[in-house]
């Protein structure tokens, strides 16, 4: 059991009494909602039947003619229509939203809308969307070197496809939004959402406000992980629609089915590459081809896939290197931001052609990784154009390739697949490099205010929101120690765009950097106020002023903190400030897709091993060794929960989390007892976590810590490649393998067979 | 009748907090779930999908245990169960746990002090989950906590600092009021013992028979109306599919029905047995299927859920079916005063369709007892180990003497429209030596009795090759040839 602070809410959590948005006691007269759907994956609007609806007692309906501003909720390329007109652009796309006295009755209502299309061919997955040349944005590239020509004169080369599946966020909580209209045009909205600002602006576009006329709350998440980035705008828009039509507050609360239908998901990639290596495994060139799925409009599409670009290096050096990305339109939903955000897609190509060209030259896919990493002082600069500073990919690798043993087992492992087993084992070691900053430079900005009560307790508000990762208990222990409080003086409060204004989204792990910073620059110019006044007070230099435990020393005086900010305020001292603060060093070249996008970078490495069952496919995690760099940790049992958790989310995704469309496009993994995240027994018998210590952030980031809310994911690649492993021994060991992910059993069994077939037929070399 | 027993005909009774509830005003078809949230503001019990797959609705009910001496506390999903079933029972939220003066109970310390939360979202359901398990055995080893926990997803941890709360919960101070003595508490006993009835539950569209023959004239009076027992299928049909049931029967409160009978012609489960004992039952008779034993469900629905429940759904899917079938399993149909036998094979005629007659109902099932000369193994594939819905599953019973197989019954669920016998491969095998070839054969003629279909569990293709080689492991597991489930190994 750790000894840091912990999460603000777990007394709350553990006995029921963290109030989520649908715990929000409501005003009486609130009305509950549901949306109407679309049945088919693309076709025309021929008819809207809702005579059976309108006609009920109570029941108030919406649709895009119900709009009173801009029917959109797209924060990018106003290509995400509120509610659908024309058109409907996927199965599960919304066509209309009924409110009525319960939540029930608005959702048998809903489905009394008769709804009449006209079907339209649709493009369903990447290689249809590829062939039509159909896409949501613009391909794009970037390259260095002269990768085509150094391929020519590789004295190895190899070819072959990479395939991706996408990932369902499965937040517990689903999407919410709880609409209350206000006096003189107000909208209050309670949402769960990770970025209130854009829920405000897409709220007031869609009522045809100004932004100073709708608020927007969130005391806490159950879960978003990327999922509610952009998409509780849709949720929340429609709910402030049917509110203004009823003039009466709107709860929309989504069902899970629902839920799983209606929001995007991760990208499912197809990459395709050819790579040039010698005879020790040393990449010489790479070209790869990226392709997503990136559903009926733009959404997050164009960052998740630069993103995606940017990480295809993960740990190495390549010295001849073109990427060419293509941002694919299908009649799906549109895919969205999701831990990682295209990065561990990315990283996932790069150790997949790592693992063949090991296996093709029957080396040691460590030894090849190796070989490949990212120098020092040296091979140390990204394909676009950053220096890798601060690298710690090598001690890391070191250590935990030692402390798990990695090579006695190794050999342990070939013994035993060596007698022909029908359980095989596998091992593998992966590192993760994860660059921290918006790609998009603006986000990269925070705004916080504290407020110091003259009892000497604290209110903190801050631009994040609190989804589960424990950023509020880390920006308060930031404010805490900066006034020399206990961590029980500070209370964080909800988040609320009347309070911190033009917020960027809580996403790309930089929450805690970004919001840190700017609370502690709200706590210091309030301590820098009271160490003055205290030191006029006390006749002694205000830099003299220490504040500590609650206790303010000045000189030979020693009060209480409380005293200090009673006695400051009657003395009309302000003990109240905001904060701001803007990510240093960063500059980037969208269109060149070049410079220094990110501020840092976060390390790790991961060493798992796994049985798979050579008849059924099945595999079990056995046993997993992480270390991971989080610089100076906050709190350090808060990264060790994103680290866990982000590595058996990661897990997940890449192994049993199978999303599964039908040939008419219909999503029939929309719940969870056909969609399978992890459980209990799926977390490994045994797991050594650790925090990679004595190496704080080299960049100036608030007390030196690192974000820690992504780069944990991509831990989970060394799951993949263990199966892989596995699976390698049931063949000649040097065999290419196409393994998809997820690896579900289906999808092992058929590596497998394809090895064992190429195996027994002749000349495959 | 007394003029007390009279009164409370007509209202659900039952527990909560120590306080006598009686609510005869809510829809027989409510949810436990939707009565905590919207009726009582309990808002502490969470809805994650409405379908009993996520575990945040997890609540414990008390139930008196058969011979009335002590009560059984066990996890349920909220989502899914009806109201007016848990009467006289009591019902603990996670708002019940704390001690009067506001201490969090052990189980919630442990999961504070263990970093158990993140969000926070799914917490309450583990919470009582773990509570369940804290009441029976505060000192689990790893393998109980993970299996008290399969049925509650969290999308946060990975599960370790759960995992650990689990573990240490029972190192903190006893709570004042829920210990581990807590289940024979004399006046908690004899608050259950004062809810049972004399007479049995009629609500507006339900009715709550005590004995079969009640049962059986009330199916007769109604053959439209619907049989209830643990609402883990029917629940879906009013959360999900928004369907407005008929009158609703409920199985579960006649007491005949709850009984296992063991005799020697063999064991008998009621129709209103539950999973979890029916299971219990059945891997204590037969230890090749405490694997399936553990990976059917989750505890919560195993604790709602019936077996007979599970065979008369007759899913092609339910992991149920294959196992009995292999076991030669009867079932003990009823209709009016009329009792019929029929093997359970013989009761599904295609999907979704058995020979059940209007008014008839499912009293028991019935296996043979075990015979120490056949082997029986369960197996079931699917993607993710715990709480999932078989892609393939096999029951299997082999007889094999003098290297020779005698008797051979496979039975497959997911491999057809109903569950069923693979003839072929049992023709392959039976009066043949058991050997690799053998089995090699009978997986080859696996092609002969199936051709399934393919959805999103797994494609036609993988059916019936994994199903084959099934038939493959079943061989090296029978010779004893080396591990043959992932589950088995430990890291090297």
């Amino acid at each position: 059991m750790s000894s840091a602070p912990r999460h603000e809410s777990a007394h709350l959590h553990v006995s029921g009494r963290a109030h989520y948005a649908d715990d929000i006691a409501l005003p009486s007269g609130t009305l509950h909602a549901a949306f109407g759907k679309s049945g088919i994956a693309h076709g025309r609007i021929v008819r809207l039947d809702l005579a059976p609806v309108i006609t009920l007692p109570g029941v108030v309906v919406a649709t895009a003619d119900d709009v009173p501003g801009d029917n959109n909720y797209s924060g990018s390329a106003h290509d995400d229509p509120i509610f659908a007109q024309d058109r409907v652009q996927y199965a599960g796309q919304p066509l209309f939203a009924v409110a009525a006295a319960t939540h029930a009755a608005a959702r048998r209502a809903a489905r009394l809308v008769r709804i009449e299309c006209e079907p339209l061919a649709a493009l369903l997955d990447i290689r249809a969307a590829l062939a039509a040349g159909s896409y949501v944005l613009p391909s794009r590239s970037l390259t260095r070197g002269c990768p085509r020509e150094v391929l020519e004169r590789a004295p190895y080369r190899l070819s072959g496809t990479v395939v991706l599946g996408g990932q369902d966020h499965f937040y517990l909580e689903g999407q919410i939004a709880i609409a209350v209209p206000q006096e003189d045009g107000g909208m209050l909205v309670h949402s769960s959402t990770q970025h209130p600002s854009e829920v405000q602006h897409v709220v007031a576009h869609a009522l045809g406000r100004p932004l100073h006329l709708v608020t927007v709350q969130c005391r806490r998440m159950g879960g978003g992980f990327g999922g509610k980035e952009t998409q509780p705008a849709l949720i929340a828009s429609a709910a402030a629609v049917l509110a203004h039509k009823a003039g009466r507050p709107v709860k929309l609360r989504l069902d899970r089915d629902d839920d799983m239908l209606m929001t995007g998901k991760r990208h499912d990639f197809l990459a395709d590459y050819e790579v040039g290596f010698d005879a020790d495994g040393r990449i010489l060139a790479l070209t790869v081809m990226l392709a997503s799925r990136c559903g009926y409009s733009a959404d997050l599409s164009g960052p998740v896939n630069d993103r995606a670009v940017l990480h295809i290096d993960n740990a190495y050096w390549l010295e001849h290197v073109e990427v060419v990305s293509h941002r694919c339109r299908t009649h799906t939903v549109s895919n969205t931001a999701f831990r990682g955000f295209g990065a561990p897609q990315g990283m996932v190509v790069i150790e997949q052609v790592l693992d063949e060209v090991a296996r093709r030259l029957r080396l040691d896919p460590l030894a090849v990784r190796r070989r490949n990493l990212y120098g020092s002082k040296e091979r140390n600069v990204t394909p676009y154009g950053q220096v890798v500073e601060g690298n710690l990919l090598q001690p890391i690798i070191d250590e935990v390739a030692r402390s798990s043993d990695y090579a006695g087992r190794r050999e342990r492992i070939a013994a035993w697949n060596a007698t022909g087993p029908v359980i095989r084992r596998g091992i593998a070691l992966s590192p993760v490099k994860f660059g921290i900053s918006f790609t998009a430079t603006q986000f990269n900005q925070a705004g916080a205010l504290v407020n110091v009560y003259t009892d000497g307790t604290v209110l903190l508000n801050h631009g994040g929101t609190e989804m589960g990762q424990g950023l509020f208990t880390k920006v308060a222990q930031v404010v805490a120690r900066e006034l020399g409080l206990p961590l029980s003086a500070v209370r964080v409060s909800a988040t609320d765009t009347s309070v911190v204004p033009n917020t960027s989204a809580t996403a790309a792990s930089s929450g805690s950097d970004l919001n840190g910073k700017a609370a502690q620059a709200a706590a210091c110019a309030i301590r820098e106020r009271l160490a003055r006044f205290a030191g006029l007070t006390f006749g002694v230099a205000a830099e003299q002023v220490r504040f500590h435990d609650g206790q303010v020393r000045a000189g030979d005086t020693v009060l209480g903190f409380g005293e200090l900010a009673d006695r400051a305020h009657r003395a009309r001292v302000p003990l109240s400030s905001t904060g701001y603060y803007r990510t240093p060093r960063i500059e980037w070249n969208n269109t060149a897709m070049s410079g220094r996008p990110f501020f840092y970078f976060a390390y790790g490495a991961a060493v798992s091993e796994v049985a798979v069952d050579t008849l059924t496919g099945e595999f079990r995690l056995l046993n997993v060794d992480i270390l991971h760099d989080v610089g100076c940790s906050l709190n350090e049992a808060i990264d060790m929960g994103q680290i866990e958790g982000g590595f058996l989310q990661g897990v997940g995704w890449l192994t049993s989390e199978e999303l599964w469309w039908d040939a008419q496009g219909c999503l029939r993994t929309h719940a969870p007892s056909t969609y399978k995240i992890p459980t209990a027994s799926d977390w490994p018998q045994r797991a050594t976590v650790r925090l990679f210590e004595g190496h704080p952030n080299h960049e100036d980031t608030i007390y030196q810590s690192k974000a820690v809310g992504e780069p944990p994911f991509m831990l989970a690649i060394s799951v993949l490649l263990a199966i892989k492993d596995a699976v390698a021994s049931c063949g000649d060991g040097a065999a290419g393998m196409d393994l998809c992910a997820p690896a579900t059993p289906e999808a092992v069994l058929r590596a497998i067979r394809s090895l064992q077939s190429s195996a027994s037929g002749s000349g495959f070399t | 009748m007394s003029r007390h027993s009279r009164e409370h005909q007509g209202a659900v009774r039952f527990l909560l907090d120590g306080q006598l509830v009686c609510e005869r005003a809510v829809p027989c078809t409510m949810t436990v779930l939707e009565y905590l949230r919207e009726i009582r503001h309990r808002t502490g019990t969470k809805e994650g999908c409405a379908e009993g797959d996520c575990g945040a609705c997890t609540v414990v009910l008390g139930e008196l245990a058969a011979d009335g001496s002590r009560i059984e506390y066990r996890a349920i999903n909220s989502c899914i169960r009806f109201l007016p079933t848990i009467d006289g029972q009591e019902l603990l939220t996670v708002e019940s746990l704390q001690d009067p003066d506001g201490a969090l109970h052990p189980v919630q310390q442990a999961m504070v002090d263990c970093h158990g939360s993140q969000c926070g979202f799914c917490t309450p359901g583990f919470v009582m989950s773990l509570f369940a398990l804290y009441l029976d055995d505060p000192h689990p080893a790893r393998e109980q906590v993970t299996q008290a926990l399969s049925g509650n997803l969290c999308r946060c941890t990975g599960y370790r600092p759960i995992i650990e709360a689990g573990l240490r919960m029972g190192d903190y101070p006893r709570p004042a009021r829920w210990h581990r003595d807590a289940p024979t508490d004399p006046q908690r006993v004899a608050a259950l013992q004062g809810l049972r009835r004399q007479e049995p539950l009629r609500l507006q569209g339900f009715f709550a028979p005590h004995t079969v023959d009640e049962l059986a004239a009330a199916l007769t009076d109604a053959p439209g109306a619907q049989l209830l027992a643990g609402g883990t299928d029917v629940g879906l049909w009013v959360t999900k599919q928004l369907r407005e049931l008929p009158d609703l029967i409920y199985v579960s409160a006649v007491e005949e029905l709850r009984q296992v009978r063991r005799d020697d012609t063999g064991i008998r489960i009621g129709a209103a047995v539950t999973l979890a004992e029916a299971w219990r039952v059945l891997a204590g008779a037969w230890s090749g299927l405490a694997q399936m034993a553990r990976r059917f469900a989750s505890p919560p629905i195993r604790n709602s859920g019936t077996l007979c429940g599970n065979l008369a759904n007759g899913s092609p899917i339910g992991d149920g079916l294959p196992v009995l079938i292999a076991l030669g399993a009867q079932i003990e149909l009823r209709s009016g005063a009329q009792t019929r036998w029929l093997s359970l094979e013989q009761w599904y005629l295609g999907y979704q369709k058995k020979d059940l007659r209007p008014g008839e109902f499912l009293v028991s099932v019935q296996v043979p007892p075990p015979d120490p000369r056949t082997w029986v193994a369960a197996y079931k594939l699917s993607k993710r180990s715990d709480q999932d819905i078989s892609a393939v599953a096999l029951g299997a019973a082999l007889r094999v003497e003098a290297g020779v197989v005698r008797e051979v019954r496979l039975a497959f669920g997911g491999m057809a429209g109903i569950a069923r016998r693979a003839e072929a491969a049992e023709k392959a095998l039976t009066g043949a030596a058991w050997t690799a070839s053998a089995a090699e054969a009978a997986a080859l003629a696996l092609r002969q009795d199936f051709q399934p279909l393919g959805d999103m569990r797994a494609s036609s293709a993988y059916r019936l090759e994994a199903a084959g080689n099934l038939l493959r492991r079943l061989y090296v597991e029978h010779s004893g040839a080396g591990p043959v489930r992932v589950d088995a190994l430990g890291p090297v």
